[in-house]
């Protein structure tokens, strides 16, 4: 059992003029043992923070830490695995199944062929694939076959942390149930701590202890699942909430106001509270709440209810959430 | 692969011939035409210097210069010394400093392409950039340059060949490598842990081998080519020894008295380098083209199917029976829509649903004759707005498809050219159909962008696919559709690729669009709550047959086939059972090559009996407007029992 933290970190490409911050000053906690979802529109720089973690994207400012270790100062290889969206890109075609597996095993964690043969065995069976596949193809094999085998190889490489990134979007709804149930079954086996990114809420919410949403790289609103989706505090996640398709609401209803605004360039993003140029309670419809434009609503984040990064957000009386969080001192 | 085992491979393609796809390319014409000319080739240059290479040698003084004789075949040189087994034995040194230089060049090649992949960023730029500057200067000169510089002679010509060869190669595995360096699997590979070089030779090279072993044995051609000119410009092979270059150069002078003695090498180095580039086009048909469509035969007889086709009144605008779509495969023809009957009435909005592979969007395809050649349409009926779209002819279709049909698709990133203005595609509509000015047919653009919502419509008309967001461009999608008079709206998974609050503007958008020209939606999704949420009426696909059309209303309170109520128990919700494993659908669909005799749901149904597995089941109406194909379905009961459906936990 492992605690991932992202301390303050900024994450931006390009230079200095025509750059973009596509993570600023993030600090979210993973907790040892738990899933934190991670949800937010594309562009909001979720799947940038992921990636930070297993370094495939420069973390410019602040620390990602694993167990208060700086993960840049871990071994290549870092007891932090990831799982990819599409299982027709995160297999190496030329590569068989077993050969994907074994790659990722630690050196010298299962020597001689016979004992990496017999884990590849283990790992296929963890992720309820015949083991006699372990020859086979990518190419020979379906999408959420795929993604159990992405799984297994993940696993194989011992982590202490899981992220998976957008896992299920790319499969059948028949085959994301299938996914879903054995990320939670071998998650609780082999009591991993998980970062799971999603842009679909109800998935979020069945899968994780603690909710994060993101928009235009800052997260402006976390705290325990059920809690964070029955009673939102910042007013993006409400109109998240509130677009969700599901199956008895009406969908042809009347325009949700602001929210059909067009989202921002996140090269350029608003000044204050991100979210302004959207919001249906900012400046928008309430004309005297400039201090929305003016001023960053992350600063006092804390002190608020879920840490909601807004201005109007209730103040955090009974710190629901905090337990299950780090005290983290940076700004949200 | 390396450099050395790619030029070998390419040298001998045919005899390592493994596996049927070499066996059906030799028998090619152009397959078995460069089998025959390299086998040629490689048995000359191996054996002719053996076998001819005294008599090559031989210097006649009683017989120089003479013309084609029964002694000499082709005359004699200036020395006597016979031609025709002169060009012979070159072959060897012709034919093999080429691969030698090929061999070279592409080594070197692979190398500098490569290294940006495995080199630190900066480095890496290094190498790009001198690539880079070597492929703007010409091959030749190139070479001309690089002889002069390590020297005159065979060592100079070769390498100057060599690395003149080089910069190409190194761009194309440059490309090539960092087309797979993006992909997941090589970010996989780097977080388990894996270092740069292993990175290199087990995930980036196998996966560029098969272009670059193309473009070896074709760059083997042309290094036989420009061997043999730098040879005959006389500073490539050098007395006493010969390849073709050198034996044209020294024809040439009596080309008058002899023209034999010029012809015979320059007739050598032409087919030698053919065998070179045709052995070449057969590698790239076999390695590049892996699903080469089989023959196409005769396409079988669809099976006859009593559709139950809905009542088709005066209202319907789209009358589709017994559609079927077909493609042929390398093993027949396969059918991935199968029979598909629906109306859709004036202003009405019909939603798809289905898993993928279940022929949904192929059936909007299909009904906006979008399917392409070698795809077949076929129908009993297609009508659209009264008029048969199957036996009408193209000509005077468009005008009808073009202003009463709109199309969304899913990608908005490929609906649109990205090398023109958004307002001129739009207004190209008007101009073709409609016969508006160019400038009037610009404002109606402006005007109709304005009608979908997006702001500063004059501004955005002047901007090009890339500076609009994908919400946006879905939107100029459906402004494109609106151009017209649209009376049907197909909908291709329009908001798949974007996100949820983006996705509800679209759907409201789509919603009023329907209001405002009356117009009918066929939104075709692969997410039941979409659909749902946004249609009168409900068609589920499964394995290419519409298994049950329902209006919307008795799809949460009344569904009857066990297929669409595992769909409603595996869909996730925001009330979902957190503690409860979630329910899954067993199985998985049937390819369209491989669908069963009986229903294609029986293998993967919880109410399967053997009639199931023997016997289609046809359509039957279980209510208004409410068609189940299945030979066991629900009574009209409730949601809650679909939960049986489903088995949970289990494989997929």
């Amino acid at each position: 059992m492992s605690e991932l933290v992202f301390d303050d970190v900024s994450v931006r490409y390009g230079g200095r003029r025509g750059g973009l911050t596509a993570v600023d000053r993030v600090s979210l906690t993973v907790p040892a043992g738990q899933v934190v979802g991670l949800v937010g529109e594309s562009g909001s720089g979720k799947s940038t923070l992921a990636r930070a973690a297993v370094g495939l994207s420069p973390v410019t400012a602040g620390r990602v830490l694993l167990d208060g270790v700086d993960v840049r100062r871990l071994p290549q290889r870092r007891p932090l695995q990831m799982v990819f969206q599409d299982p027709y890109s995160s297999l190496d075609p030329r590569m068989s199944v077993g050969e994907s597996i074994s790659e990722a095993m630690p050196r010298g964690a299962h020597p001689g062929r016979a004992g990496r043969r017999a884990e590849v065995a283990r790992l296929l069976e963890l992720v309820n694939l015949d083991p006699g596949r372990a020859g086979m193809l990518p190419g020979q094999l379906s999408g959420g076959q795929r993604q159990r085998v992405a799984l297994a190889r993940a696993l194989a490489g011992q982590p202490e942390v899981l992220i998976a990134d957008e896992i299920t979007s790319a499969l059948d709804v028949s085959v994301q149930g299938a996914v879903l149930n054995l990320v939670r079954s071998v998650r609780r086996r082999l009591d991993l701590s998980m970062l799971f990114i999603s842009h679909n809420l109800a998935v979020v919410r069945y899968i994780s202890d603690v909710v994060a949403v993101m928009y235009l790289g800052r997260i402006v609103e976390t705290g325990p699942a059920e809690q964070v989706l029955t009673d939102p505090q910042h007013p993006y996640t409400r109109d998240l909430l509130a677009a969700a398709p599901s199956m008895g609401a009406d969908g042809t209803g009347d325009d949700g106001g602001p929210a059909d605004i067009e989202p921002p360039d996140p090269h350029h993003p608003p000044s204050g509270c991100r979210y302004h140029t959207r919001c249906p309670i900012g400046p928008l419809t309430n004309a005297e709440r400039t201090v929305c434009a003016t001023t960053d609503p992350a600063d006092g984040a804390i002190r608020r209810r879920h840490r909601a990064a807004c201005h109007f957000a209730e103040g955090d009386s009974e710190h629901p959430g905090i337990s299950a969080m780090s005290k983290g001192d940076g700004p949200l | 692969m390396t450099a050395t085992t790619a030029a070998t491979a390419a040298a001998v393609p045919e005899k390592t011939g493994r596996g049927s796809p070499w066996l059906a390319a030799v028998r090619t014409p152009v397959g078995a035409c460069s089998a025959v000319l390299l086998a040629a080739v490689v048995l000359l240059a191996v054996l002719a210097p053996l076998v001819w290479g005294d008599r090559a040698a031989t210097v006649d003084t009683n017989a120089i210069g003479q013309g084609p004789s029964g002694a000499h075949l082709l005359g004699t040189d200036s020395l006597g010394r016979d031609i025709f087994y002169r060009t012979l034995v070159a072959t060897r040194l012709s034919v093999g400093l080429a691969v030698v230089s090929t061999v070279i060049g592409v080594t070197a090649g692979l190398v500098l392409g490569t290294l940006p992949s495995v080199l630190p960023r900066p480095a890496g730029r290094l190498v790009t950039a001198a690539v880079n500057i070597a492929v703007a200067f010409p091959g030749l000169l190139l070479a001309l340059f690089f002889a002069v510089i390590f020297g005159v002679g065979t060592r100079g010509a070769t390498l100057a060949i060599a690395f003149a060869l080089a910069p190409g190669f190194a761009r194309l595995a440059q490309t090539l490598a960092a087309g797979v360096v993006g992909r997941d699997f090589v970010s996989a590979a780097r977080i388990a842990g894996v270092g740069r070089f292993r990175l290199l030779v087990r995930h980036v090279l196998p996966n560029i081998g098969e272009p670059l072993v193309v473009n070896a044995t074709i760059g083997a051609g042309a290094a036989l080519l420009a061997f043999s000119g730098l040879s005959f410009l006389g500073i490539g092979v050098q007395a006493p020894d010969y390849d073709w270059g050198r034996l044209l150069r020294e024809g040439l002078d009596g080309i008058y008295v002899n023209p034999a003695v010029a012809l015979a090498p320059g007739v050598a180095v032409v087919l030698a380098g053919l065998a070179f580039n045709l052995v070449g086009e057969t590698v790239a048909a076999v390695v590049g083209v892996r699903t080469r469509s089989a023959k196409v035969r005769d396409r079988p007889v669809p099976p006859v199917r009593t559709a139950a086709a809905g009542e088709t009144g005066d209202e319907s605008l789209l009358v589709v029976e017994n559609l079927q779509v077909a493609f042929p495969g390398p093993a027949g023809w396969t059918t991935p829509v199968r029979g598909v009957s629906f109306t859709v009435r004036v202003g009405e909005a019909i939603g798809v649903v289905g898993e993928s592979g279940s022929g949904k969007s192929l059936t909007g395809l299909a009904v906006s004759r979008l399917i392409e050649a070698p795809g077949v349409v076929t129908a009993d009926r297609l009508d659209f707005a009264g008029t048969p779209l199957l036996t009408t002819s193209e000509r005077e279709l468009r005008p009808l498809l073009g202003t009463s049909l709109a199309m969304v698709f899913q990608d908005p990133m490929t609906s649109f050219n990205p090398t023109r203005r958004i307002g001129r595609q739009l207004a190209e509509v008007s101009e073709q159909h409609q016969g508006l000015s160019r400038s009037r047919a610009l404002a109606r653009a402006v005007d109709r962008l304005r009608a979908v919502r997006i702001p500063a419509a004059e501004r955005r008309a002047r901007q090009y696919p890339h500076e609009f967001s994908g919400g946006m461009r879905q939107r100029a999608m459906i402004g494109m559709g609106l151009m017209g008079q649209p009376r049907l709206i197909v909908a291709d998974e329009p908001t798949t690729a974007l996100d949820v609050t983006v996705q509800r503007q679209l759907l409201r958008l789509l919603a009023r669009t329907r209001d405002a020209e009356n117009a009918a939606i066929l939104l075709i999704s692969h997410d039941i709550t979409v659909v749902a949420q946004n249609c009168d009426r409900v068609l589920v696909m499964y394995a290419g047959r519409i298994v049950e059309d329902l209006p919307t209303a008795d799809l949460t309170s009344a569904p009857r086939h066990p297929y669409t109520r595992a769909l409603l128990a595996a869909t996730l919700e925001l009330d979902t059972d957190r503690d409860a494993p979630l329910a899954v659908i067993p199985g998985r669909p049937p390819e369209p090559s491989e669908v069963p005799v009986g229903c294609a749901f029986a293998a993967r149904c919880p109410r399967a009996a053997d009639r199931c597995l023997a016997e289609d089941p046809v359509p039957a109406l279980v209510g208004p407007g409410h068609r189940v194909a299945c030979w066991h379905p629900y009574e009209d009961t409730g949601r809650e029992s679909g939960r049986e459906a489903v088995a949970s936990g289990g494989a997929e």
